[in-house]
């Protein structure tokens, strides 16, 4: 690499282009640089991207099934159809998708502020908080979910032990019909209510005290010092949170599949559209249908994502 | 384990008194409030520690033992359940595995990314940057069907390297978002003058821009690596028996008849642990990742 190439400017692509093989090359190097560090990673990202997404935009518009080699037709739009009036599985999908992350994120946000302003202000014994905030953030999910499987037990396990302590009876947990869905939100909100709580307090870190100390002289209480002051400029990260949580959340799977398994239980009790489509690709080979669903799910994601990143830059302004 | 008392109370606490004038329920006020962060505080401690501990006491226990309610915290712990996952069940095939999947997608995932990142950040390709910030979007099922089609046909599931692509799938976005915000907030002032002392620009970030960027880096290859590890969908579609990783080695422990919880939690502490510690070690840098770009407007 020449060090002798000056700086970019209208002179020095003139001087670059020096007989020695070299310098030729290192002045182009350096003349495309934007391109030439972006490339690879973009060309990386969207192989793996683009083609897979064209391809299931085609399978789900054919009848593909039982292997992705066999023979297939073009059926139009006959997938979104079957997929669209399924009232057993689909819509209840979806159902339970919105549900899960709208309760999650609900629960997780709420928490979160709470405890990012627990943890504002300098304590002793801060790191020791620190590490247990970190610890539920970066445990494997899937561990998690056995984890959890093991302490929500109907016999064994310790949550219906502890109940039994104040005599309210033992519950069914993850193997109830109703209880089921309820649970895995739980296990969501406390692996996950770190990070919302990790963001907040960056964002409350990085607030200016002015206007909270002005209006504590102007004799405002900490409830409306909170609600009046702190979250409304609070706003725009509170929206990053429940983007970077909401994207995946809607795209839960680890959890639901290693304690409820394929079909997210017998009653499909926790299946989610993820699970839904990951059963119908892999488990039972239907891979038009799951295609189809996939494009709506994407198109659901993609959907919220917009909704949020308006609503951010409205409260910006 | 904790000891939560204020620590700038005793400083902050007389001036404010000083201020708002000798006013009793005020001070009442801020000792309840002292005393209510305390208790908060533990409790947060024991929701998110707890379990965890649970885990820890549950694979030391033989399996009669985990049915005995009476034995829920006093018995006679033993390692048996580590001996059996370990040396029984390949666990440390399985480790090996998960390890060599997420160093090498990491450390690839580091090569083709930082430079990336460097150059969306400072020729501001927002539209660029968008498209290697769609793969965080996308629903990983939906790329798994034409992959696995592709890589069946090239022979290739079950082997490392289509885990590796897939891993560099999931680190490359975050890589990427994680260093863009840390050249963003780098000066450009450092650049121009090595380019004005002679560096080409090229030679100005390899020499100057680079080992500025070495905390940068550490974190988004910390958290790469940590979610790499993580990882189970991918693996559980396209690795093989000998390409197994942890996260689908513990989801296949219960598909037998009955569960033994004693060396499921074994197998579930084995593949945590080595992700706590590294986390403990590196702390400030996840937080850092965490939190990238979060405080932007």
């Amino acid at each position: 690499m020449s060090v002798l190439t000056p700086p970019r400017s209208a002179p020095t692509r003139q001087a670059a282009r020096t007989p020695s093989a070299g310098e030729n090359f290192s002045g182009w190097a350096n003349r495309h640089r934007k391109w030439l560090f972006a490339a690879p990673a973009m060309i990386f990202v969207g192989v793996l991207i683009v083609f897979p997404l064209a391809w299931t935009l085609y399978l789900s518009l054919t009848d593909s099934q039982g292997s992705v080699r066999a023979a297939s037709e073009f059926v139009g739009l006959q997938n979104y159809l079957t997929v669209l009036s399924d009232v057993e599985r689909f819509w209840p999908a979806v159902g339970r998708t919105l549900s899960f992350t709208g309760v999650a994120l609900i629960c997780e946000v709420v928490l979160g502020m709470c405890i990012a302003l627990l943890l504002w202000r300098p304590f002793r014994g801060e790191k020791w908080v620190r590490v247990a905030i970190l610890l539920p953030l970066v445990a494997t999910p899937v561990a998690v979910g056995m984890m959890w499987r093991l302490i929500f037990d109907p016999n064994i396990g310790f949550v219906n032990q502890l109940l039994g302590m104040v005599g309210i009876p033992a519950q069914p947990w993850l193997s109830g019909q109703d209880t089921a869905l309820g649970t895995t939100i739980f296990m969501d909100v406390w692996q996950w209510t770190p990070m919302v709580v990790l963001i907040l307090l960056a964002g409350l870190t990085s607030l200016s005290e002015e206007p909270d100390e002005a209006a504590r002289m102007d004799g405002a209480n900490a409830f409306q010092r909170f609600f009046f002051i702190t979250l409304p400029l609070m706003m725009p990260t509170v929206i990053v949170a429940i983007l970077l949580r909401g994207i995946d959340a809607l795209k839960t799977f680890d959890i639901l599949y290693a304690t409820k398994g394929k079909g997210g239980g017998s009653f499909h009790e926790v299946e989610t559209l993820n699970v839904y489509a990951y059963g119908l690709s892999f488990d039972y080979n239907q891979y038009g249908l799951s295609s189809a669903v996939l494009i709506l799910f994407f198109m659901i994601i993609i959907g919220s994502m917009w909704l949020l990143t308006m609503r951010k830059k409205a409260v910006s302004k | 384990m904790t000891v939560l008392t204020e620590d700038t109370e005793p400083q902050t606490a007389p001036a404010e008194a000083a201020k708002t004038a000798p006013r009793p329920r005020k001070r009442l006020g801020t000792r309840a409030y002292k005393v209510f962060r305390v208790a908060a505080l533990v409790a947060v401690v024991l929701f998110l520690i707890a379990p965890l501990f649970w885990m820890l006491l549950a694979s030391l226990k033989t399996n009669v033992d985990i049915y005995d309610t009476g034995k829920s915290f006093f018995f006679t712990p033993t390692f048996e359940n580590y001996a059996n996952v370990l040396q029984r069940n390949n666990y440390l095939v399985f480790i090996f595995n998960s390890f060599w999947v997420a160093f090498v997608s990491t450390a690839l995932s580091l090569v083709l990314g930082v430079p990336a990142a460097y150059a969306m950040s400072r020729f501001t390709m927002h539209r660029s940057a968008l498209v290697v910030l769609m793969a965080r979007v996308i629903p990983g099922v939906s790329l798994l069907v034409p992959w696995y089609y592709v890589f069946s046909n090239l022979k290739m599931v079950g082997g490392f390297e289509v885990l590796i692509l897939s891993h560099m799938f999931v680190a490359l976005p975050l890589i990427v978002y994680i260093m863009m915000s840390y050249f963003d907030s780098l000066p450009l002032e450092l650049e121009e003058s090595a380019q004005v002392d002679g560096l080409t620009p090229i030679g100005a970030f390899r020499r100057i821009t680079l080992p500025l960027s070495v905390a940068g880096m550490a974190t988004a290859g910390i958290l790469s690596f940590i979610f790499s590890w993580n990882n189970f969908m991918f693996a559980l579609v396209l690795s093989g028996s000998k390409t197994k990783t942890l996260p689908v080695a513990i989801f296949d422990f219960v598909s037998y008849a009955s569960i033994d919880w004693g060396g499921l939690m074994a197998a579930a502490t084995v593949v945590t642990i080595p992700i706590m510690i590294i986390a403990l070690f590196t702390q400030k840098y996840i937080v850092s990742g965490m939190t990238a770009g979060a405080t932007k407007g």
